[in-house]
């Protein structure tokens, strides 16, 4: 029971003339080492939601609990907080600063006050990690390409040692392949750490094929929150949502209503090519 | 709401000061200014508080909303009306201590609050009836002649338009970046003026290479766009008089001419 | 020759050390050959470094060749008389929409290339006018740019284009930044200014739904053209797509594996509609009871 939202409530401008409801009362439970997907069009409260699950963001109204505790009670550390629930913002290489790679990546773990060799033994697990070759590290950040800019900022989050690992859209503006790659290294911190993922992404496709849950965001309300599968059933309500689900599905879905056998829940190529194969070979 | 700032104080309603040309309005908001200097008698207030009143009807404009830009100078008032109501000599009124209120320090006091909050008012009509852009095109078109002496003066009005579309994208952008250092453990607020200063970099340096970036992007943007200086140029919305602003001129020319004559009999 | 023509195209980012001495030199453009006729609908793609961003630079004249020569509408891009009269045939849309926005109100920046091309008032607002009908921005003509999200600031920037009545329109990564809503938005606006306006559309991306409508798809890998094709014909080259870094639409690759599986499927499978169309005749045969044909 890592993290815990009850009640969540943020409203911009109260009192005024613009007075706008970004979440309204959002309710959920991520147990550690849950793979989660977000998704939502923009302005349907998703960003607001992260920025709450780390403390940048003070609620309206309900409460945040980080392992049982009211992150914003009297004396609660918001820095240790932030150590444990990595946040990584959208492009978020327009936050490095200093003049290599390593020395960047080691600003989160000095922050949190540790001793130098213990913040270099993070650093360089974090790049490790994200699959920067060692030649870069000692570059300057503005010297890479756009790619490893992304995985050197991304670096510079898993150097806090977080137990969950929010991302906003890392793959944005990568190509196919660069998408993948990062893609890949997310999945793996969730295998092979045990790490908790929030991931909030407009790719109905890699949701699909890494989350384990799906949470969908609209007019800051939680709308759907459950597995993929079960959620992308309802494809006709997430696209009157201006949202969509994979393009298998839709073709599952087409079969489906000529007649066809085939399991509903299907979502991934790969699940999809092995159900057609044993339907029309079994 | 950040995202408002880009239309400064402007206040969009319609009406006939909001149609007038810029540069009229700027003249007029130099007039006004001037006046207010050259006044020195209760009945040359009396003109100017008539002017500014009629220019305030005719803006449309809630009276709250011209107020407004004295909350900022309102130290500045304090300040300049007690110096002048206590340490202007002659003839004593009123004694407190080693202070002393005078007729003349009185008067002048009097004077120099109603001076700064008309001040005030008058260019708050201008900056609340035209947008940014009118008052750089009107500065642009009313400054031209500096251009015989070498001034820039199309590249520093291109300048500051392009400042005022990306002040709030600016804004927007510290506020994340911020955000975003904190994530990773930064402290912006605690520590002592070094330790602050300190902690300002990893928010500075990410913010002058996006500013940078962009002004390359858009510096290329414009190009693309057939855009090379002022010269061969034209505009979409050439200013032009109109007859309410001639009508405007006349009224300028009696205001001025009623203070100074007021400054000289009286 | 096209509109627009590239022939052995060579360019070169050199750096230099502060003594102007060569430090490296990085060829983005070798030996490119590409010739684009008038009215097509052309889509550029590539992983990142490709080239395919250089070689947009080239046709605006914002970058010139090392080597080789680039014509637009039959003006070589060297020729520096000739710049301005390019840069009106050929408009650029950048990839962020903030940084190519450059006036405070959406019909004074959709004004902006006519006033720099010193057009009469009465024209631009004409041009002005158009321009925002065409691209389906004319409500928000008197907006502040910050106020519109991606897609529409984009639309801005392409009538911004527009305005300059271009003969083609070159699109460097325009949906890059964008949500998928923003990017359909897009895609929609400059297909429909192909169609009916009959400009010619050069369209760089890499997201693969995207290029499905264009006549021609070009691929480019190491500053090379890799593959020229119709989408049908690219997209049934799903292995040497994927080596060139890029990806196919789930459709492409799932008629791909099923293929693969030895179902007897053509290549270069664009939509649901096709897949649909080669699998219920399959399935109908399995299970005759159940499966409607229509």
């Amino acid at each position: 029971m890592a993290i815990k939202a009850e009640h969540l409530t943020y409203v911009y401008g109260q009192g005024t003339a613009f007075e706008q409801y970004a979440l309204k009362d959002v309710n959920f439970e991520i147990p550690d080492g849950q793979f989660v997907g977000l998704i939502g069009h923009t302005g349907s409260g998703k960003s607001t939601l992260i920025q709450h699950l780390n403390g940048l963001i003070k609620p309206t109204e309900g409460t945040v609990y980080y392992d049982g505790e009211d992150i914003h009670k009297e004396g609660y550390n918001l820095r240790e907080l932030r150590s444990k629930v990595g946040l990584v913002f959208q492009y978020p290489e327009h936050q490095l600063f200093e003049i290599d790679v390593f020395s960047d990546v080691c600003f989160g773990p000095r922050n949190l006050g540790l001793e130098k060799e213990e913040v270099e033994k993070r650093a360089r697990l974090a790049l490790e990690q994200v699959g920067l070759d060692k030649k870069y590290w000692e570059q300057s950040p503005f010297e890479l390409s756009g790619g490893q800019k992304r995985r050197a900022a991304i670096a510079g989050v898993l150097a806090m040692d977080p137990k969950v690992l929010i991302l906003d859209e890392p793959t944005a503006g990568l190509d196919p392949r660069g998408r993948d790659e990062i893609l890949e290294e997310i999945s793996q911190l969730h295998r092979k750490r045990g790490m908790s993922i929030i991931l909030v992404s407009h790719s109905m496709e890699d949701i699909a094929r890494y989350a384990d849950r799906l949470m969908v965001m609209n007019h800051g309300e939680k709308v759907f929150d459950g597995p993929p599968r079960e959620v992308f059933r309802h494809y006709r309500e997430l696209e009157a949502m201006g949202l969509a689900a994979p393009q298998v599905t839709y073709i599952v879905h087409g079969l489906r209503e000529r007649g066809v056998p085939i399991d509903q829940d299907i979502t991934t190529v790969e699940e999809a090519r092995e159900a057609i194969v044993k339907l029309l070979k079994g | 709401m950040i995202r408002d700032i880009t239309l400064g104080q402007y206040y969009p309603v319609d009406s006939v000061l909001h149609r007038m040309d810029p540069r009229t309005k700027l003249f007029g908001t130099m007039v006004f200014i001037i006046s207010l200097f050259l006044a020195d008698h209760i009945v040359a207030y009396a003109i100017a508080t008539v002017f500014l009143a009629s220019a305030i009807a005719i803006s449309r404009v809630p009276f709250k909303f011209m107020v407004r830009g004295l909350r900022a100078v309102v130290f500045l008032l304090l300040i300049s009306v007690s110096f002048n109501l206590f340490l202007t000599d002659g003839e004593v009124l009123v004694r407190l201590g080693f202070l002393k209120i005078t007729r003349e320090g009185l008067r002048m006091s009097c004077f120099m609050g109603l001076r700064l909050i008309y001040l005030v008012v008058g260019s708050s009509i201008m900056t609340l009836t035209t947008t940014p852009n009118q008052l750089t095109d009107g500065m642009e078109k009313s400054l031209g002649f500096l251009k015989a002496v070498r001034v820039p003066v199309h590249e520093i009005s291109m300048m500051m338009s392009i400042a005022l579309r990306f002040i709030p994208i600016l804004v927007e952008e510290t506020d994340k970046i911020m955000k975003a250092q904190m994530a990773r453990g930064a402290d912006f607020e605690s520590g002592n003026l070094i330790q602050k200063a300190k902690s300002m970099v990893p928010l500075l340096v990410p913010l002058f290479i996006s500013a940078f970036r962009r002004a390359t992007d858009l510096a290329m943007a414009m190009e693309a766009r057939c855009y090379r200086g002022g010269e061969g140029r034209t505009r979409m919305k050439p200013l032009r008089y109109s007859r309410r602003d001639y009508g405007a001129y006349v009224v300028y020319g009696i205001y001025l001419a009623a203070i100074i004559a007021v400054r000289a009999a009286l | 020759m096209g509109i627009i023509k590239a022939s052995r195209l060579i360019f070169d980012y050199i750096r230099r050390d502060e003594d102007d001495n060569i430090e490296e030199i990085d060829r983005a453009i070798d030996n490119l050959n590409v010739d684009i006729e008038k009215g097509s609908f052309v889509a550029i793609l590539g992983h990142n470094g490709s080239g395919k961003s250089t070689f947009a630079k080239q046709i605006n004249g914002i970058l010139t060749p090392t080597e080789g020569t680039v014509w637009v509408s039959g003006m070589d891009t060297s020729d520096e008389e000739a710049i301005w009269e390019i840069r009106k045939k050929a408009g650029m849309v950048f990839q962020n929409p903030d940084n190519q926005i450059i006036g405070n109100v959406v019909e004074e920046d959709v004004g902006f290339g006519p006033e720099n091309m010193g057009v009469p008032a009465p024209d631009i607002w004409k041009r002005v006018d158009e321009s925002l009908e065409a691209v389906g921005m004319t409500a928000y003509r008197y907006k502040s740019p910050n106020r519109l999200s991606g897609g529409q600031k984009q639309r801005v920037a392409i009538a911004g284009v527009m305005a300059m009545r271009p003969e083609c329109i070159i699109l460097d990564e325009p949906t890059a930044m964008l949500d998928p809503n923003g990017r359909r938005e897009v895609i929609k606006t400059v297909r429909e200014l192909n169609r009916q306006e009959g400009i010619t559309v050069l369209l760089i991306t890499h997201y693969m739904e995207e290029v499905i409508s264009a006549d021609r798809v070009i691929v480019m890998d190491d500053g090379k053209l890799v593959m020229d094709g119709t989408p049908r014909e690219i997209f049934s080259q799903v292995e040497k797509l994927k080596a060139y870094r890029l990806d196919v639409p789930q459709v492409t690759e799932l008629a791909y594996e099923l293929k693969q599986a030895g179902l007897d499927i053509p290549e270069g499978i664009l939509s649901n509609e096709e897949l649909m169309d080669c699998l219920l005749p399959m399935f109908k045969e399995r299970f005759p009871q159940q499966v409607a044909l229509t």
